[in-house]
């Protein structure tokens, strides 16, 4: 169906059940316990949940397929919110012109900086795209560009926003004040209550999880299409493709130009979620998040990207908002010296110690899992296959399975 | 003229920072083959080596002065370093003063012993694995050491003050028959010019004129081949990345009294300095060094106001237009090798 | 249908109860029914009120964040009662009983900013969205507390901000739910300027060193406007990089360049390295003019003054508040932190104390934890007792006024707290400015939202 192997399709239906259901899934713990701390089901983390979703997935599409390590991908997603946002600015609130054009300047971008590094492989492809994403972080902070001029294009370091001063010639008195489409509020939530349970449905969130499931499909048809066979030769072996006479360079433009497209579009959508634009999500650190996204996922796969996306976000998220007295709250049924004890043991590790938790599971999961989450996952399914095989045989085989 | 040779020292002395980081970075690409993203952590650990000791020579008994009343209005809590008790108050005075110079050979064992650590129980079991395993575990160790850092030390940079001896500037300006004050330079900055010096002369003659660092350089050129040989090869770049790391570290010993040190120092360093690698071509030590130095000028003169007010912000780009300049003219940076990295 | 922003997980929480039964699911009860209920978003229900408080934990200014993380533990301690009352004892206002606020108990969340304006939307919107909180304080700079404030705009939240010192948080950028208790970039100069005409002369060159985004800009500009107004000429203003950690090859040309006062637009490590590099070159034995050469920080931190070390020394610059003031309010409160923490407490710290009180003196005043009522409460409040003599909160601009003090680095402290000492108090009269100051122009304080 859709032109899917049934395997992919599989993959397809269970992402698109998954982010249909995530209010319900990411909310698993009732609202007044303890543990309602790890919920991730509120309107703003699950949006940045599928962003960062989809910009990993486009990132995957240029470093999965033809292992080109672009350091400055995040360069892409700030164009894709200036110019969001700008389109607020100049029109009004409604999100489509915004959309459409962060897809298409972010297109025009990946285009002038992919035409230029990709005449490198290698680190010096990651160092170029690096430098150009610094220089564009630069200009924007400062507003470089802004200053010559003598205007503002991207508002230095507070973010371009909407003032009130602002033309918005299609904006008027009816339509909300917020990003909207055609009337529909970005921001507005449904919360369904179930016994202690409660669960938010936000259009924003849904509007991006659908686009979401669509960008995910486009993926899949250009991981299994001719292109994408050549992708992965290009990977494999470039010397060699370049011997047999094909030019691989415009394959490889495409694909980057593709992936800053994605890129792009997830920086529009953070716009449509929130309307500023900051010059952060431009720097080094940003590129490399959706480097380690990717990687800590599991790189050329398709779903892993959006796990390692998950992953990072839920760790930005929900670890750096525990604090010590949340911390007492959890361990309060020790009695009070093993309280303190167990509470001054995990305190470097949570609130302004999230960080070291991260880095400390990258290490982990480099370490042990080459492949990412998904290998993880894989050995978990398989470690299950292999456990009912013997119980269908009956024998002690189990207790042999060697430790990897 | 005068700004012109002013922002050529300041370059100078930028670059010997730029060129002790990227040269250790090569050393590490160079023998072992791994893309290092802790050794700005390296850089910053050294520093951290001068802040612990003038920690270590501070260290201080309490005695109560009743004449004098603390911020809560209780008496005061003078403290008195254990030095200048047992030295004397002059010598312990001095001795804290010399912290940081002291702290270089503090710094050197620490470092060997903190990149021998890491070569042996972490690093060795990624020379098979992808660029890209090498460059997200040596991140998430840097992550993990500056936070490390960050929990013991605070986030806030920490003074570590040059020796009394080594403040104020000289007056270059007045030899090169300058007005006076045209061209000084603070003695510190002069120090650290040298020191790197030195220490990038003491690398390569080591490289170069002993049997160790033939061995080593032949391995660099042919892991197999000298292995063959019968060389125990593996053991010898151990202990070059316990060198590399020693000379981040010193980078970091010497650098506290130019920026009071803080946890973030080395992933400030860390884009630039694989810039800098990467312009000088991956695996050539004369290349990083070279580029240290060429970016640590240009920089310079694009923070001179002349230039600023032809293109502001020049300043904030410069390193990075001047990279891809280099990169699209020459294939390989300055001096590196045809294959190396490419793929 | 009408629908609303963010959720009322709270106020919920209740309404399945009361509403619809136990354990009975109630599907879509949105948010109208609760809307016509309370009227404004997260209406604190049960016996609890939660505040969130959205600081630097990681990044540069997380020492400063911890600081005033301390300081809203100490607020929500002393406002249900317990404690020794800091300044809620010396606060001119005595609405506040030690019973929380409005007979709730006051609970708090914590996030990270990591001084990223994005960061700390997300940080605070989880606040809102997650955790029902019905106000947000805190942050270490202006861009963050810029862009938190819109976000709490849009939201139809309380933003009180913590340290931020750019003209532009009530100047272009300010907005109704917003509230700044901290003083500005444009109070530093008139406050700084006088003091050091009378130090070093009218007929003086000043050469700005300023870091390039806007609260340096803003910051230049108000120091430049003061000082020309006294006399002073502006040799030259040059921007340096935000990221920028060797700030050698700016001060080298400037001992050259005609000007004998060196003025350090910098805050953070921006200002521990430009002035770190100033010292190193000599700048200060120098003499220039036939005047000895000087230096100036405009805006003081006593965090980060320690980072400079000794470097400060004999330097001037302003500061919001600093613990050696001898005022009741101010001893108070030093006594309680001190008591508590065992070091006095920053100027960052005081100010996320003040406002935390502020706001609940509010509410409690208002009778309402509507930002609506509380707002009103807040517009043209006058008090004293919080450390900085009477104050006001201007209706116009959300802006406090009250004294600013001239600080210099202390030649021979006493301990490592001690870092600066009070040159001058300057009085409110001398930093008030007109609501549609140039330098404030252009912005546009709308009206509040209460998100429902």
């Amino acid at each position: 169906m859709f032109g899917l192997e049934k395997r992919d399709y599989t993959l397809l239906i269970i992402v698109a059940c998954l982010t249909m259901f995530a209010p319900f899934i990411l909310n698993p713990f009732p609202t007044d316990s303890a543990m309602a701390q790890f919920n991730a089901g509120y309107p703003d983390l699950m949006q940045r949940f599928v962003i960062f979703g989809i910009f990993a997935i486009g990132f995957n599409l240029l470093f999965g397929l033809t292992g080109y390590l672009s350091f400055g991908h995040a360069a892409f997603l700030g164009v894709g919110s200036y110019s969001a946002v700008w389109m607020y600015k100049l029109l009004g609130y409604n999100i489509l012109p915004g959309l459409f054009l962060s897809v298409i300047v972010s297109a025009v971008f990946a285009l002038l900086i992919g035409y230029i590094s990709l005449r490198r492989s290698g680190i010096y492809f990651s160092i170029l795209t690096l430098a150009f994403a610094q220089m564009m972080f630069s200009i924007a902070y400062s507003d470089l560009i802004g200053r010559f001029l003598g205007t503002t294009i991207t508002n230095g370091e507070t973010g371009l926003q909407v003032y009130n001063s602002d033309p918005q010639v299609l904006h008027s008195a009816s339509k909300p004040d917020i990003p909207h489409l055609f009337g529909q509020q970005m921001q507005s939530t449904y919360s369904l209550d179930i016994a202690g349970w409660s669960f938010d449905f936000n259009t924003g969130y849904y509007l991006c999880a659908l686009i979401m499931i669509a960008a995910f499909y486009i993926a899949i048809r250009i991981f299994r299409s001719p292109f994408g066979l050549m992708l992965r030769a290009i990977k494999t072996n470039q010397t060699r493709l370049n011997y047999t006479g094909l030019n691989t360079r415009p394959y490889a433009l495409a694909v980057f130009v593709i992936s800053g497209m994605y890129a792009g579009l997830a920086g529009g959508l953070m716009a449509c979620m929130d309307p500023l634009a900051g010059a952060e999500r431009m720097q080094w650190t940003a590129s490399g998040e959706v480097v380690l996204m990717t990687i800590l996922g599991g790189a050329g796969t398709l779903i892993g990207p959006v796990l390692g996306a998950g992953f990072i976000k839920y760790f930005e998220n929900i670890f750096s908002k525990i604090n010590d007295s949340i911390l007492h709250q959890w361990f309060a049924f020790f009695p009070d010296g093993i309280e303190d004890a167990v509470v001054f043991m995990i305190h470097p590790f949570i609130g302004k110690g999230w960080h070291l938790t991260l880095g400390i599971l990258f290490m982990l999961v480099v370490i042990f899992l080459p492949g990412g989450l998904v290998e993880g996952g894989q050995r978990i399914g398989k470690l299950l296959k292999r456990g009912k095989k013997s119980e269908d045989k009956g024998d002690g085989d189990a207790a042999s399975t060697p430790a990897e | 003229m005068d700004a012109f040779i002013l922002q050529l020292l300041n370059g100078l002395d930028k670059g010997s920072a730029y060129a002790l980081i990227a040269l250790g970075l090569t050393l590490i690409f160079g023998t072992l083959g791994v893309v290092n993203f802790a050794h700005g952590a390296l850089f910053m650990i050294g520093a951290f080596c001068s802040v612990t000791l003038s920690r270590i020579l501070t260290l201080s008994y309490e005695t109560v002065d009743e004449t004098q009343k603390d911020f809560l209005g209780n008496p005061l809590v003078v403290k008195t370093p254990y030095v200048e008790k047992w030295f004397g108050p002059e010598t312990g005075a001095a001795i804290i003063d010399w912290a940081v110079p002291l702290a270089i050979l503090f710094a050197i064992p620490v470092m060997i012993f903190v990149g021998y650590v890491m070569e042996r129980g972490l690093i060795k079991h990624f020379y098979k694995r992808p660029h890209a395993d090498q460059i997200l575990v040596t991140f998430g160790l840097a992550i993990v050491l500056q936070e490390v850092i960050k929990y013991f030390y605070g986030a806030n940079p920490i003074p570590t003050p040059a020796p009394g001896a080594f403040t104020g500037s000289f007056d270059f300006g007045v030899l090169l028959g300058f007005d006076p004050n045209a061209i000084i330079y603070p003695y510190w900055r002069l120090v650290y010019f040298f020191f790197a010096g030195i220490v990038i002369s003491a690398v390569f003659g080591f490289l170069q004129f002993t049997t160790f660092g033939m061995v080593v350089r032949a391995g660099m050129a042919d892991r197999e081949t000298v292995g063959l040989l019968g060389i125990n090869i593996d053991k010898r770049f151990t202990i070059m990345f316990g060198i590399a790391a020693a000379v981040a570290g010193l980078a970091g010993v010497m650098y506290t009294p130019i920026n009071s040190p803080n946890y973030h120092m080395g992933m400030d360093f860390l884009v630039l300095s694989f810039v800098v690698v990467v312009v000088g071509g991956m695996g050539s030590l004369p290349g990083a060094v070279l580029a240290g130095f060429m970016l640590g000028i240009l920089e310079s003169f694009a923070s001179m106001n002349w230039i600023k007010d032809i293109v502001p912000g020049i300043d904030q780009i410069i390193i990075y237009l001047v990279a891809i300049i280099i990169l699209l003219t020459r294939p390989r940076g300055l001096m590196g090798r045809k294959g190396v990295m490419e793929d | 249908m009408s629908n609303t922003n963010f959720t009322r997980r709270g106020l919920l929480k209740t309404s399945a109860v009361a509403g619809a039964g136990l354990a009975v699911p109630t599907i879509f009860t949105g948010d109208v029914w609760a809307d016509a209920h309370s009227g404004y978003l997260n209406a604190p229900q049960g016996s609890t009120v939660t505040l969130g408080f959205n600081v630097p934990q990681s990044g540069p200014y997380a020492d400063e964040g911890a600081d005033e993380l301390r300081a809203y533990e100490l607020a929500v301690e002393h406002l249900n009662g317990g404690g020794d009352g800091g300044m809620m004892g010396t606060f001119s206002s005595k609405a506040l009983e030690g019973n929380g606020i409005l007979g709730k108990k006051v609970e708090y969340v914590t996030g990270d900013t990591q001084t990223k304006s994005d960061a700390a939307r997300a940080s605070a919107k989880s606040m809102i969205e997650k955790d029902g909180a019905i106000m947000i304080t805190g942050g270490s700079s202006s861009g963050v507390a810029v862009a938190v404030q819109g976000l709490c705009q849009e939201a139809g939240i309380i933003f009180m901000a913590g340290l931020t010192h750019s003209n532009d948080t009530t100047g272009k950028d300010k907005k109704a739910n917003g509230f700044r208790h901290f003083f500005n970039g444009y109070m530093s100069a008139a406050a700084l300027a006088p003091v050091l005409a009378a130090r070093y002369g009218t007929d003086r060159t000043a050469y700005h060193l300023t870091a390039d985004y806007t609260w340096g800009w803003t910051q230049q500009e108000s120091i430049q406007a003061a000082t020309e107004a006294l006399g002073w000429q502006t040799a030259n203003n040059v921007l340096t990089p935000l990221a920028t950690t060797d700030f050698s090859s700016y001060v080298a040309p400037v001992l050259n360049s005609g000007a004998d006062v060196l003025v350090l637009n910098h805050y953070g490590g921006n200002m521990v390295n430009s002035l770190t590099s100033a010292v190193q070159f000599g700048l200060r034995e120098k003499q220039v003019n036939g005047k000895d050469f000087e230096i100036v920080v405009p805006l003081y931190s006593r965090l980060m003054a320690k980072g400079a070390g000794a470097n400060v020394k004999g330097i001037f610059g302003s500061t919001n508040w600093h613990w050696s003031l001898p005022d009741e309010g101010s001893q108070a409160f030093v006594k309680s932190f001190g008591t508590k923490y065992g070091f006095p407490p920053s100027q960052a710290a005081h100010t996320v104390y003040c406002q935390t009180l502020l706001y609940a003196d509010a509410a409690q005043r208002a009778g309402t934890f509507n930002p609506c009522g509380i707002a009103e409460a807040l517009e043209g409040f006058e008090f004293d007792g919080l450390g900085n003599g009477p104050v006001l909160y201007r209706a116009e601009d959300h802006q406090c006024f009250k004294d600013v003090l001239v600080v210099k680095g202390k030649d021979n402290p006493t301990s490592e707290f001690d870092l600066l000492e009070i040159v001058e108090i300057t009085p409110r009269a001398q930093v008030e400015y007109a609501v549609d100051h140039p330098m404030f122009a252009g912005g546009d304080l709308g009206t509040c939202n209460p998100g429902a």
